[in-house]
């Protein structure tokens, strides 16, 4: 007798000591890369935000599958070569996806390391570039540069009836791509580029930069750098009284460049691919939500972590197992409604190399608020 | 012309925030031959000061003498009986070893609390443009200018003029005979930390509304008024205000005329063009010293 109570126990126990080991090798492990310091820490830190948000959703009405989902998080410094290291060390830890990061110079370094272990990794970057170098497992939660740029184009031709633009971009990949996407997209328009101003990530002092600007006398003046630097830029506009229209491409009139231009972002314009005031309810529930999470407005990169991590359900919700290769597959021409799967916001749709289409919004910032101007239809409906 | 003008114009605002905090360096190698690595993040650390004081519903100015109060007492007081004393008897590789550590923990310690992210902090000057033949100058350039300066020939008129200056200046010449003549020695020192803390608390009321409270923001700050204090001299207080202004100038010069990219470098070859042609800085003095 005493023997079988023995074996009992000790079996009870072996049970209770793999239970927790059970539930973990269940759960869906989401290896978050984002930028939490260095020049890229707005950016890193709403994307992660977001994330977080979608994440206890989802967890909450029960998991994927069935299954809980796991975020862990890690800070890339805004350095590619620290998100490519951390890269390999979430797939080494069994990452089921990779989220981030946002920063184009580092997703373009760091996501050799998820395309070799056939891991679906979702980012923030913005670059062309990233989705044209054939990698079946990148995703973007954004528009790419050469979808949103000839919007900005277009309504800086036919809008603001401009014939020169002069362009202030920051001098990494993210803003060296947009650079050449703006001025391939405004001559294909008949607007001609007249002063070609390069900043630095991180610079703090644009007085040189502004007065380019002023100097170019041109109709416009087109501003694409970093949330920081963006706020930076527009102090220093309303500094030297430049009075030509400022417009931008998401960045420039986001909520964390408004909160730190203050006054002076007040007039910019720009495209925006994702705003929390486009005038739709899910949009507005998720901010309402997103501040009562954070005590912050979420900006584009807020919703893109957030919808992000929907895409990934519904991808994974259609290939219907927890197959890395069929979720990647599943992919591939996928198209989510946001009647079906509130979490997205938006309609959106995928197209075999990882772009995304969907609609977008012209906003300009009054009184310290982005106030929609006009939305635009997805590229594939016009 | 008149771009020229109005980059030299910015440049000399920006370049009497370094003076400030040259200045703190120069104050400090005097009075007891402290050199402190984290002058930087002794400007950082006010400005958070007081967003936290502003968070708690007071207005800048009272939040500004609140961490003045605070600062004196921190960076001033503590920063001198917890790190400068007792290292400064080993000689001086242990407290620059310590104040670049305390550097880095402050950052740290920062970014641990406010997160790694920018935030606003309110400008001391409203939002007011002037014209003056053709260049555009604002309130807030001015107004930093014109303080920056009041405060570095300020602190020079205090040092010159005053009994208790003369005092400090006696202390940093020879603490010996300063003793002998019956000057409370800890105490002038103990002034010169005060100063240097409430130097700090200034230069970041005029610096943060451009460069945002960051935890990073010292950084840069500090190593470009290190140069500017040993571009002007080290031992001379007027050679921090002519260092930092020349580095500021020199800076946005560089960045319209050469390129933004090598704007950070600026500081540092006028550094090594000064140190090479003329080790004392441009103002400073020889000092010889008997082995």
């Amino acid at each position: 007798m005493p023997i079988i109570r023995r074996t009992l126990i000790g079996a009870a126990c072996a049970v209770a000591l793999t239970l927790p080991m059970l539930a973990q090798a269940q759960a869906i492990k989401i290896a978050g890369l984002y930028e939490l310091s260095g020049a890229g820490a707005s950016a890193g830190t709403m994307f992660k935000n977001g994330v977080d948000l979608a994440v206890k959703e989802i967890n909450a009405a029960g998991g994927i599958l069935g299954k809980k989902i796991e975020h862990s998080i890690a800070d890339t410094q805004t350095n590619p070569g620290v998100a490519k290291g951390q890269a390999a060390k979430a797939i080494d830890d069994g990452a089921f996806a990779v989220f981030g990061p946002v920063f184009s110079g580092s997703i373009m370094v760091s996501m050799a390391e998820t395309q070799r272990a056939e891991v679906p990794n979702f980012t923030g970057g913005e670059a062309a570039a990233i989705t044209q170098k054939g990698n079946p497992y990148i995703f973007r939660t954004s528009f790419t540069q050469t979808t949103a740029m000839p919007k900005v184009a277009k309504y800086i031709a036919t809008g603001l009836k401009a014939k020169t633009v002069a362009v202030m971009f920051v001098n990494n990949d993210f803003g060296k791509g947009g650079r050449d996407a703006i001025t391939k997209a405004l001559e294909a328009n008949g607007v001609k580029v007249v002063a070609d101003i390069s900043t630095d990530s991180g610079q703090v002092d644009f007085s040189a930069p502004v007065l380019k600007a002023k100097n170019a006398g041109a109709d416009a003046l087109f501003v694409y750098t970093n949330e920081e630097e963006s706020a930076r830029a527009l102090r220093e506009l309303r500094k030297q009284g430049f009075t030509k229209p400022v417009v931008g491409e998401t960045t420039l009139t986001g909520q964390k460049v408004i909160d730190l231009a203050g006054e002076a972002a007040n007039g910019a314009t720009a495209h925006v691919g994702l705003t929390v005031d486009a005038p739709n309810p899910l949009m507005l529930k998720f901010k309402a939500k997103f501040y009562q999470e954070t005590k912050t407005i979420a900006d584009h990169n807020g919703i893109k972590g957030y919808t992000g991590v929907y895409v990934l359900k519904a991808a994974i919700e259609k290939a219907g197992k927890l197959d890395r290769k069929a979720v990647a597959q599943a992919m591939k021409g996928l198209s989510v409604s946001a009647a079906k799967q509130p979490g997205v916001l938006l309609d959106v749709s995928f197209d075999d190399k990882g772009d995304l289409d969907r609609e977008s919004f012209l906003v300009e910032v009054k009184d310290g608020k982005q106030v929609v101007k006009e939305v635009l239809p997805p590229l594939s409906r016009k | 012309m008149t771009d020229f003008l109005q980059l030299v114009f910015s440049g000399f605002a920006t370049g009497s925030i370094y003076a400030l905090a040259a200045l703190g360096f120069t104050l400090l190698w005097q009075a007891s031959g402290t050199i402190n690595f984290a002058q930087g993040e002794f400007v950082m650390l006010p400005a958070f000061m007081m967003l936290a004081f502003g968070a708690a519903g007071l207005p800048l100015p009272l939040a500004f003498i609140a961490t003045c109060v605070v600062a004196v007492g921190v960076l001033g007081w503590a920063f001198k009986r917890g790190i400068a004393d007792p290292l400064l008897k080993h000689g001086l590789m242990p407290i620059v070893v310590a104040t670049i550590g305390l550097a880095i923990a402050a950052r740290n310690g920062i970014r641990a609390g406010y997160s790694a992210e920018a935030h606003p902090f309110p400008g001391l000057f409203a939002d007011k443009l002037f014209n003056v033949f053709g260049v555009t100058v604002t309130l807030a350039d001015v107004g930093t200018l014109v303080l920056a300066l009041l405060l570095v020939l300020g602190t020079q008129a205090f040092l010159n003029k005053t009994v208790t200056g003369r005092a400090m200046q006696a202390v940093a010449q020879n603490t010996e005979s300063a003793t002998v003549l019956g000057i409370n020695v800890p105490r002038m020192i103990f002034y010169t930390f005060a100063i240097n803390a409430l130097l700090a608390c200034a230069a970041a009321l005029l610096i943060t509304p451009t460069y945002l409270a960051k935890f990073d923001m010292g950084e840069g700050l500090g190593n470009k008024a290190f140069f500017a204090a040993i571009i002007g001299g080290f031992n001379n207080s007027r050679g921090a205000l002519l260092g930092g202004i020349l580095v500021g100038v020199c800076e946005n010069l560089a960045a319209a005329y050469i390129s933004p990219a090598y704007k950070d470098a600026v500081a540092l070859v006028i550094f090594m063009a000064v140190i090479l042609f003329k080790p004392q800085g441009l103002l400073g003095k020889k000092v010889e010293r008997k082995v």
